[in-house]
């Protein structure tokens, strides 16, 4: 499903420029459900936002569902996000002014599906994430889980190839956490391949695969408990 | 998505009045400049149209293109006569004037008791009597100048003057004065200088036209001639020419000719003595053209002013929404739509704003124009805006808000998503 090789990236930072991912090797077959851990500025982030097409690689090649993705204007990308990619973040980037059924389907409104059809979809989502009720509630009238339930609705309504998760339970306490990770792997028992990035030890357990990195490189690739037990 | 499409569609309606109604205060003062520039512009060109509209009602009596010409003495020697010599002018000065300018439409030769000074008219009845302006006329003045009879009455006819009749027109003032409430003056007879006349007519008094009255009398022009005894004497012709020609040119004309005939200098500029209605018209409607002008420059500088405000606001609210846009982006929007959705924004609240200008303005002209309509000598009538000048501002409206846009629309694409996401 995602295959990278190679893949480098560094910024600059004045004069002097800072190698951030220095190397990248990674193949992802279609349903696994892994976590990227790392502690911060080990180029977790860089990795997940040139996975997300939000920044571009310097070196390297990427694939996404057989595509071959290089040579990205802006619009491209767009056209990308919506159609392969579903995001999830850890502040959850709900638009305020708009109800939990109208920040659902808002990906569909840029896919240009019709007003009915887009309604129908995102209430099925909120429905599957258990928010239903919830549908004309404002994100600042829901609780920091539900923000997430909704986010999440979001980013399958697409029906995207990969969803990325940023610290999905980032913002979250421990229950709530478990419940959203509980939701995303009821997801990925559909079958969608989803990445999450964390630094949290018990979060990325509950994943299939963890991989680790360190100073911009892959330190650890390997199953855990719960994927050696699918394979 | 077709930016055309996206005009029509629905849904980005729904996103622009989610993302307006975000922020109704900020919305509300925003579009209070392009509101107030068109209100103005309304106000101004509504008004200057008003006054136009007034003016030319003053003006309707009176050929638009009419001139009086009169007789006074020479201020250079010439041909052998001495300086200050008195010229008359003669009645038959009419059928040389019309021989020699052809551009002459009408021409009325008259003569008045009172009107230039001199002793006015002694008008007697029964008990009652009172000085009015006298004056001799033809029925071809009526087509320069309108006179109003009220209804049963009929002005001076060719008849009239055929036979010298003694009839006479009157004033309001002239029957109010000398005729009992609700008594019928047509038919009746007066006294004028001792001499019995007919009442055939009333006149009603229009103001503005010139120098004439409300107590103002006309009696044939020949019967004038006998009873003052003016012999073949003119005291002044009122001329109008046809509707399109120059009346300056015609005036010039009428003089030349009127020099060569009574024999005076071709440079005597003080013999003859003239006064162009039509040029007094062009003036004063040019100033009302002025004022549409001047109403036109204040109302676009001033949406313009309202349009750079708008876009200057639009750019605050696209930098807030960074974060916004950097999510649209993120689950799919493209540049394109997003600078769309930001120009749309731009050009609805600029015709928001105007729609509502346009409505006050229209409402204040109305109340304005309600409260003028009884004062009859203030020039202001019925004042409307042109509709092409109604649409010339809406299609500026739209060219200035568009353009404007695009500078927040740029800078709301020119953030990467990923910079934008990271914004708290």
């Amino acid at each position: 499903m995602i295959r990278l090789e190679d893949i480098h990236k560094s910024y600059k930072m004045g004069k002097s420029s800072l190698h951030v991912l220095k190397g990248i090797n990674v193949e992802v077959n279609p349903g696994e459900l892994v976590a990227i851990m790392g502690s911060s500025g080990s180029g977790k982030s860089t990795l997940l936002n040139i996975l997300g097409m939000l920044d571009v690689a310097d070196r390297g090649h990427y694939e996404l569902d057989g595509i071959t993705i290089k040579n990205l204007n802006e619009k491209r990308a767009a056209r990308y996000r919506n159609n392969l990619l579903g995001f999830v973040f850890q502040s959850f980037n709900l638009i305020n002014y708009k109800s939990a059924l109208e920040n659902v389907a808002l990906p569909l409104y840029y896919k240009g599906i019709s007003r009915k059809e887009r309604q129908k979809v995102a209430m099925g989502l909120l429905e599957r994430v258990g928010l239903k009720p919830w549908a004309t509630h404002l994100p600042n009238e829901l609780s920091g889980g539900q923000k997430q339930r909704v986010a999440i609705a979001r980013a399958l309504v697409s029906k995207p190839k990969v969803v990325l998760a940023d610290e999905p339970t980032g913002a979250l306490d421990s229950t709530t956490s478990y419940e959203v990770m509980n939701l995303i792997k009821e997801i990925n028992a559909e079958g969608k391949t989803i990445l999450v990035v964390t630094h949290e030890r018990d979060i990325s357990q509950m994943c299939n695969r963890i991989i680790k990195l360190k100073d911009g490189e892959i330190a650890e690739d390997s199953l855990t408990a719960n994927g050696a037990l699918n394979k | 998505m077709s930016s055309l499409r996206v005009i029509f569609d629905r849904d980005t309606w729904q996103e622009i009045f989610g993302s307006i109604g975000n922020n109704k205060t900020r919305t509300v003062i925003t579009i209070i400049g392009v509101l107030w520039g068109v209100f103005i512009y309304i106000a101004l060109s509504g008004s200057a149209k008003g006054l136009d509209n007034g003016f030319e009602s003053i003006f309707q009596d009176i050929a638009m293109n009419s001139m009086f010409v009169w007789a006074q003495r020479t201020s250079i020697p010439y041909e052998g006569f001495k300086i200050g010599r008195p010229i008359d002018l003669k009645i038959s000065d009419v059928e040389f004037l019309r021989k020699q300018v052809p551009e002459i439409e009408f021409i009325a030769p008259r003569h008045t008791r009172g009107a230039f000074g001199g002793s006015a008219g002694r008008v007697k009845r029964k008990n009652q009597s009172n000085n009015y302006n006298v004056y001799g006329d033809y029925p071809e003045f009526t087509k320069i100048a309108t006179k109003r009879i009220y209804e049963n009455g009929r002005f001076i006819n060719n008849e009239d003057n055929k036979y010298a009749r003694k009839v006479a027109v009157i004033g309001e003032r002239t029957v109010e004065e000398l005729f009992e409430k609700g008594e019928e003056p047509v038919g009746e007879y007066i006294q004028i200088d001792n001499i019995y006349f007919q009442v055939i007519g009333v006149h009603k008094y229009v103001p503005g036209g010139g120098f004439e009255e409300d107590g103002d009398i006309f009696i044939p022009f020949q019967t004038f001639r006998k009873i003052y005894n003016t012999g073949d004497t003119v005291g002044w012709f009122s001329i109008a020419a046809y509707d399109d020609v120059d009346v300056i040119k015609v005036e010039e004309e009428i003089l030349t000719a009127l020099r060569r005939r009574h024999r005076v200098s071709p440079q005597d500029n003080r013999a003859f003595g003239s006064f162009n209605l039509g040029e007094q018209f062009n003036r004063i409607m040019g100033f009302a053209r002025g004022m549409t002008f001047i109403s036109l420059i204040v109302g676009i500088a001033t949406l313009i002013a309202g349009v750079i405000g708008i876009g200057n606001i639009s750019l605050i609210s696209v930098k807030e929404r960074t974060k916004e846009i950097g999510i649209r982006r993120a689950i799919g929007a493209t540049p394109g739509e997003v600078k769309v959705q930001v120009v749309i924004e731009n050009v609805f609240l600029t015709l928001l704003a105007g729609i509502i200008g346009i409505v006050l303005g229209a409402g204040l002209l109305f109340v304005v124009n309600l409260a003028t309509q009884n004062m009859e000598n203030f020039p202001y009538t019925n004042p409307t805006v042109p509709l092409i000048y109604l649409g010339g501002v809406v299609v500026l409206m739209v060219l200035l808000s568009t353009l404007i846009g695009l500078i927040p629309a740029q800078r709301a694409v020119s953030i990467r998503p990923i910079d934008a996401l990271r914004e708290e």
